[in-house]
């Protein structure tokens, strides 16, 4: 019987209690969870390990730490998908889309999502960027 | 330093190159600024000439006579006004015209210069007019970067709120949907976590608050003569369940008098964001030894920790906003990130200072001076 070889998948993210909670649910998706705690642990750990997907908070010790890990991810595997989730979004004006050709030029991420969307919707756009 | 630019315009090449001569190899400094202003001279015989040199070099003065052969002085003034550009007009007027003048400075000219005027008082007049454009400039950059700072906090401060809220709610979320099981007990760490993190927002908006207060300069002041040993005390004392909960001994001596005239709330909250951060970073069978000395010119008070310490580059950044030193170390400690912020800010307001060393797993010391004189 061939084993499925369940996709690994790396969140950043500086807040405990968010990484406790994805975790729970993305490993009730079916797949292998990796969390990191900060970007500098998440620098350091794609320097050793490729995940399959990654999901990382925009901000962490850094206003742009997100953007700063996106980049260094998408330059060392270009094929991994990237989801910048965030807690800050347009109430205060500050909107990342990735819709226009411009903002997709530098921010190089595949998705943005605000936290607190529903655990279906994080899975449904999980597997839509893992071609599942 | 680039040179700034002057547009001279007026009908006569003679009044040019004077002009021209005299300000060649002037140049105004202020004494805090190491390269001095100087000069390049553009020149215009006519409004209409004026007008299209504008808009190709973007002068910074312009010295505008108002006897010109095509559209007078007035109307060019009037038509740099409409421009709404980063320039200063200085008119040069005739001899007995106040009129002239008044009309002039009313319709947006900086200043006026009447002819004939000596080299030394065009200098003197060109001189006054850098100044006053220097601070100008230097005004709107700091309005600008003042808004920018008070954009990134709130930034900061949306997250800040926003995740204990999303985290609370997605504990909240896991148990309505039985997550872990249908027994209650198993849900005891998420109740823990939602709590703890609900106190952290509570203590974020008090200290948002404090800040508030001090920002605005609205808190009202009460200074009388403080027993400074006392408010330790005191500050020690409403720490202790804490210290207990950490495991932490809290050692003050109280060595001679100190009185201190100043407001007594603020003094507590310099004691007692210190101590609780002394506690807070501490190991386990950790100690804080409290300090306090009155000279003959400050008050020293000194916290000085037996704790987890940190990294050189870190003490650079304690005192700003929201800033919490975040590693391995400190991953189970809350905090709003804004304690030592407003002790500076409240440190500021006495001309006080703090200094702070540190080594990585030995501890820390923080050092407040506060002269007895404000």
């Amino acid at each position: 019987m061939e084993k499925t070889i369940k996709k690994k998948i790396l969140i950043i993210d500086d807040d405990i209690d968010y990484l406790f909670q994805m975790k729970t649910h993305v490993e009730k998706f079916g797949f292998d969870v990796t969390t990191m705690n900060s970007q500098k642990e998440g620098e350091e750990y794609i320097k050793k390990a490729k995940p399959d997907l990654v999901i990382v908070d925009l901000m962490m010790e850094n206003m742009d730490s997100g953007f700063v890990l996106c980049y260094k991810i998408k330059k060392k595997y270009p094929d991994v998908p990237v989801i910048i989730a965030t807690a800050v979004t347009s109430e205060i004006g500050l909107e990342f889309g990735i819709n226009t050709a411009e903002d997709r030029q530098w921010i190089k991420a595949d998705s943005y999502l605000e936290k607190g969307i529903r655990p279906d919707q994080l899975h449904r756009e999980i597997n839509k960027l893992l071609k599942i | 330093m680039e040179n700034l630019k002057i547009l001279v315009v007026d009908d006569e090449p003679g009044i040019r190159t004077g002009i021209s001569r005299s300000l060649k190899n002037f140049s105004v400094g202020f004494p805090f600024m190491d390269d001095d202003f100087q000069y390049d001279i553009i020149e215009a015989g006519s409004g209409e000439e004026a007008l299209i040199l504008i808009d190709q070099h973007h002068p910074d003065i312009i010295l505008l006579d108002n006897k010109l052969p095509g559209i007078e002085g007035l109307d060019v003034l009037e038509q740099i006004k409409n421009k709404e550009i980063d320039t200063m007009v200085m008119m040069i007027t005739s001899y007995a015209s106040l009129d002239l003048a008044v009309k002039a400075t009313s319709n947006g000219a900086y200043n006026f210069i009447p002819k004939p005027f000596t080299p030394q008082e065009l200098r003197g007049a060109i001189e006054y007019i850098t100044k006053q454009l220097f601070l100008k400039r230097m005004t709107k950059k700091m309005n600008k970067a003042g808004k920018e700072v008070r954009f990134m906090f709130l930034s900061v401060l949306s997250h800040e709120l926003k995740s204990p809220i999303n985290t609370v709610e997605g504990y909240l979320k896991m148990m309505k949907d039985r997550e872990l099981g249908e027994n209650l007990v198993d849900y005891d760490t998420m109740i823990n976590r939602s709590l703890e993190r609900i106190k952290g927002m509570r203590n974020l908006i008090m200290d948002l608050l404090d800040l508030t207060k001090i920002e605005s300069g609205k808190k009202l002041r009460e200074f009388k003569q403080l027993d400074l040993n006392e408010i330790i005390s005191i500050a020690i004392d409403s720490m202790e369940p804490y210290a207990i909960q950490r495991n932490v001994k809290v050692k003050f001596k109280p060595s001679h008098d100190v009185t201190f005239y100043a407001d007594a709330d603020e003094m507590e909250i310099i004691f007692n964001n210190l101590i609780s951060n002394a506690i807070k970073y501490n190991k386990e069978n950790g100690e804080v030894y409290v300090y306090l000395e009155k000279t003959k010119t400050d008050i020293i008070i000194r916290v000085e920790d037996t704790g987890i310490g940190m990294a050189q580059e870190d003490v650079g950044k304690l005192f700003h906003d929201f800033v919490r030193i975040k590693n391995i170390k400190t991953q189970n400690i809350t905090g709003s990130g804004l304690g030592l912020s407003i002790v500076k800010k409240l440190v500021d307001a006495y001309d006080g200072k703090i200094v702070v060393t540190s080594e990585p797993d030995k501890g820390s010391k923080f050092i407040i001076t506060i002269p007895l004189d404000i």
